[in-house]
């Protein structure tokens, strides 16, 4: 405090040469928010042209550029970088650290970012367009089939894996190496231990992507077979290869959004989080279960039967600890003194939401029921009830909840409530839809559908545009509270909120914890 | 305020009157299609009645719980009786959901004893069906889109069977437990009919199994259900299952085309067939990607095309082999020689290229084999 000469640097070398874990983190969630408009602005050309049925706005090899843009885009370019940048945020002032252990690869690891995003969005102007193979790129739709611009995707993914890997060595060095003392890992902040279970998941599988996209560069320029029959490989290699890492990386989504839940329910029901330690262990559990079930993504590709089986049960059991999870939440509101200011209003949602896809998961995880589901839009709606209805929806509270003490200003809560009430109900009206004419029969990633479809389509598409509409709503809000919010100083902003975050002073100052704090009480009490 | 809000109720729910509109998973008309959709309502209803209580009581909670109605907080944390219970608890749910799901599975997988076998290969963007016969005489045939391009691009009303409708249906018999082979020559694919609970990929270069028993006569719809490049939404599956003797009428009658087929082959075919059998292989193999005008697309122009103007052979070479790295897909297999005679033919003379070339299926079978 008051060591102004340790201040930030004037103009854009404060950005460009920041060691500063506030800093990165501002950056990492301004650059995660514009992903999510970019990747956002895609899901609308998508649900503009699918309104009616017929061919309106585009053609439909650029649809299946939007859609796979679209899928890249929020995954790798939006949640993944933003809770990253919540991480870096939170994780040095929750566990009473300076920084992060590695500052200036931080620095790296957020650089890197921009310029493979910019290089994955280039290819929309390429010849032969974008990458149209979808997220999931299977080969050989993505290698012998796909437009030149392929290459420049290969090398955006390699770049955003090193940015990932360098994220969570970082992440890890630091919880294990600069927690204050008597931090001990069961008293760490449960968003803390979620992230370290997190960034462990990341090391593990994003060299493994790296190893697929490297051998669809092999197979594209380099004359090896490893996904053509032809040449003696095989085409669904590439599926387990993907979804090894796949699967796993949906966890490394949701799993920080676990945490932040974590934190705002206590805190707004102020009442200590209930089964604390159960939560630690059914969050590695999920993280375990994460690495056996991959080719649950894959039942239609004809695999043995006792395959079937193994991934099918496997599966069937990651619905234990999450329903662990859910029970520990509803507790822990259980008599509670409950107020409902934004960030639970969003927190509320995501209980309610992410437990309806989890529902929807453990329907799919059934493997002669998934035969008929596969690749519908009852799994669009599936992972859309968890990717955005958890993730993005327990961002959004997390945003909500910390803002004031990073900036010092408190945002409108009635333009806050506003924006959860219309994205709850937009959401809604986009995905319910979706489960049904995914049951009916429509088939996933087309940019045209039988007439059957189209009234659910159609209100799909009114509601994509309501949800959209209301992230505008959030971002005037976010940046007239960061302008001309209401100042707060009390170091503790919700009168329920704990942790060493909520002991620094508000703004949070450009450093924090110098020297490093004494931890008052158990976290099991959080 | 009412007034604006009942308005936007009425444009959300006012297409949903009278329209019918499915929101369940159909049952279909197979016996598996009736186990799996069992299972998915067992499924269903059990998820149902835990978010009945989950959210009952998470509800009870905002409701009664509140700090505005001066509700104090417990500081209650832990209980590890409770956390023990709700773990055991829906183990014990899941295990009892996975013996009739692993019964279901099983059946599923149960290829063995077919009486007809069909290889299904998929292309980019249509399906090859044929029905293996030990006695060599297989018949084989595409299955396209027959949806006209009018209706896609909204200048015609739009038909019942929209997108789903094809050329030449797939035929099978009823009460025969019929196994499917199913593969890909390009891309993978996957073939899936929801009435007859039928979905697996194929995946060029392997054959994947499937089978079912359709107990009543019936068209039975579905498409492609893996994403297969620009057309993916464009490759429909139509299956009419039939008694077993109009089946076996049917493929007789097969078999007597293909039989016509290679006597013309011998023959020499006038301009006018040759143009007219011309349109329709190009409307069936060719418009998707080189347009309905020639005016190009995924592909690249056919009208003025140097290489339909110029070397007759070097075009047929270029039709027949295809062109690696690209989508153009080499024909010379999927075509009979007379239908690579017509099309060719249909290309020099058609969107004004007017080189007043013929080819003959001589010419193509002269190719082939020299």
């Amino acid at each position: 405090m008051g060591d102004h000469h340790h201040g930030p640097a004037k103009g854009v070398t404060r950005w460009l040469f920041t060691t500063n874990h506030k800093d990165i983190g501002t950056m990492y969630l301004w650059f995660s928010f514009a992903m999510f408009l970019l990747g956002g602005f895609f899901a609308m050309v998508i649900r503009a042209e699918l309104f009616q049925p017929g061919m309106q706005l585009v053609e439909p090899a650029f649809f299946n550029q939007m859609t796979t843009l679209h899928g890249l885009i929020m995954v790798f370019g939006a949640i993944m970088p933003s809770f990253v940048g919540l991480a870096n945020w939170l994780i040095p002032m929750m566990i009473g650290a300076p920084d992060m252990a590695l500052p200036r690869m931080n620095n790296w690891s957020f650089w890197i970012l921009p310029p493979a995003f910019l290089m994955l969005a280039s290819t929309l102007f390429m010849e032969g367009g974008a990458p149209a193979f979808g997220w999931t790129f299977y080969a050989p739709l993505s290698t012998t089939y796909a437009p030149p611009s392929v290459t420049f995707f290969i090398f955006a993914i390699h770049i955003l894996g090193v940015s990932s890997i360098m994220g969570s060595i970082n992440i890890i060095a630091t919880v294990m190496n600069m927690r204050a003392p008597g931090m001990t890992y069961m008293k760490m902040p449960l968003f803390v231990w979620t992230w370290l279970i997190t960034a462990f998941l990341l090391v593990a599988v994003m060299p493994v992507l790296a190893g697929a996209v490297t051998m669809m560069l092999m197979d594209i320029h380099f004359g090896t077979s490893f996904f053509s029959a032809a040449g003696g490989g095989d085409p669904v290699l590439f599926q387990h290869i993907f979804w090894f890492f796949g699967h796993p990386e949906v966890y490394i989504i949701i799993l920080p959004a676990f945490g932040v839940v974590s934190q705002i329910i206590p805190a707004f029901s102020r009442k200590p989080l209930f089964g604390y330690a159960s939560m630690v262990y059914a969050t590695a559990s999920i993280a375990f279960l994460s690495f056996i079930v991959w080719a649950h993504h894959m039942y239609t590709v004809g695999m043995p039967v006792a395959g079937e089986l193994f991934f099918m049960y496997a599966t069937m059991l990651i619905a234990v600890p999450t329903g662990v999870k859910v029970f520990n939440w509803i507790t822990t509101m259980w008599r509670g003194a409950l107020s409902f200011e934004t960030p639970m209003l969003f927190c509320i949602g995501f209980l309610v939401l992410f437990t309806l896809g989890g529902f929807t998961g453990l329907m799919l995880s059934i493997a002669p029921a998934d035969f008929q589901y596969h690749d519908t839009y009852f799994v669009v709606a599936h992972f859309h009830y968890v990717m955005v209805a958890g993730a993005v929806f327990s961002m959004t509270a997390a945003i909500y909840y910390w803002l004031p003490k990073w900036c010092g200003r408190m945002y409108s809560e009635s333009m806050g409530k506003t924006h959860f009430w219309i994205s709850f109900i937009g959401f809604n009206i986009t995905f319910f839809p979706q489960h049904f004419v995914g049951l009916a029969g429509m088939p996933r990633r087309i940019p045209d559908y039988a007439l059957q479809f189209a009234d659910f389509n159609m209100m799909s598409s009114i509601g994509a545009f309501i949800y959209g509409a209301s992230q505008l709503l959030f971002l005037y809000n976010v940046i007239a509270t960061i302008v001309a919010g209401k100042r707060v100083s009390e170091e503790k902003v919700w009168d329920g909120a704990e942790g060493l975050e909520w002991t620094v002073a508000t703004p949070a100052p450009y450093h924090t914890f110098e020297e490093p704090p004494a931890v008052p009480k158990p976290a099991g009490t959080i | 305020m009412g007034r604006v809000f009942s308005t936007a109720a009425l444009a959300l729910f006012a297409p949903l009157a009278g329209a019918e509109n499915q929101v369940n998973m159909s049952p279909g008309v197979t016996e598996i299609g009736a186990n799996i959709f069992e299972l998915h309502m067992l499924i269903m209803w059990i998820c149902v009645v835990i978010g009945v209580l989950v959210f009952g009581a998470m509800f009870y909670s905002i409701y009664a719980h509140r700090q505005s109605k001066g509700h104090q907080a417990s500081q209650f944390h832990e209980s590890t009786r409770v956390e023990v219970a709700w773990t055991v608890v829906p183990f014990l749910i899941l295990v009892a959901m996975a013996f009739p799901a692993t019964s279901t599975l099983l059946e599923v997988y149960d290829n063995d004893a077919s009486e007809l076998d069909i290889l299904i290969t998929g292309y980019q963007w249509k399906w090859k069906y044929e029905y293996l016969d030990e006695s060599g005489e297989t018949v084989s045939f595409f299955s396209n889109l027959a949806t006209p391009q009018e209706e896609i691009y909204n200048t015609r009303n739009k038909g019942e069977n929209y997108l789903l409708e094809v050329d030449e249906p797939l035929v099978i018999p009823t009460n025969t437990k019929v196994r499917f082979l199913i593969t890909a020559n390009d891309v993978i694919h996957s073939w899936w009919v929801p009435e007859i609970a039928v979905k697996r990929d194929a995946i060029p270069g392997f054959i994947n199994e499937a089978w079912t028993r359709v107990p009543e006569e019936g068209i039975y719809r579905g498409q492609c259900t893996e994403l297969c490049g620009a057309y993916h939404g464009f490759m429909p599956v139509e299956v009419h299952a039939v008694s077993r003797d109009d089946f076996d009428n049917w493929i007789a009658a097969k078999r007597g085309i293909a039989a016509v087929q290679t006597a013309l082959a011998e023959q020499t075919l006038s301009v006018d067939e040759l143009m007219d059998q011309g349109k329709r292989v190009y409307g069936a193999a060719c418009l998707a990607c080189h347009g309905a005008g020639g005016e190009g697309g995924v592909g690249k122009a056919i009208a003025g095309s140097p290489v339909v103007l110029g070397d007759i052979a070097a075009h047929m070479a270029l039709v027949a082999n295809g062109v690696s790295g690209t989508a153009m897909q080499a024909f010379g297999a999927q075509l009979s020689a007379v239908d690579m005679a017509a099309v060719l033919t249909y290309q020099r003379n058609a969107f004004g290229n007017n080189t007043g070339d013929v080819v003959q299926p001589g010419d193509v079978t002269g190719a082939k084999n020299g």
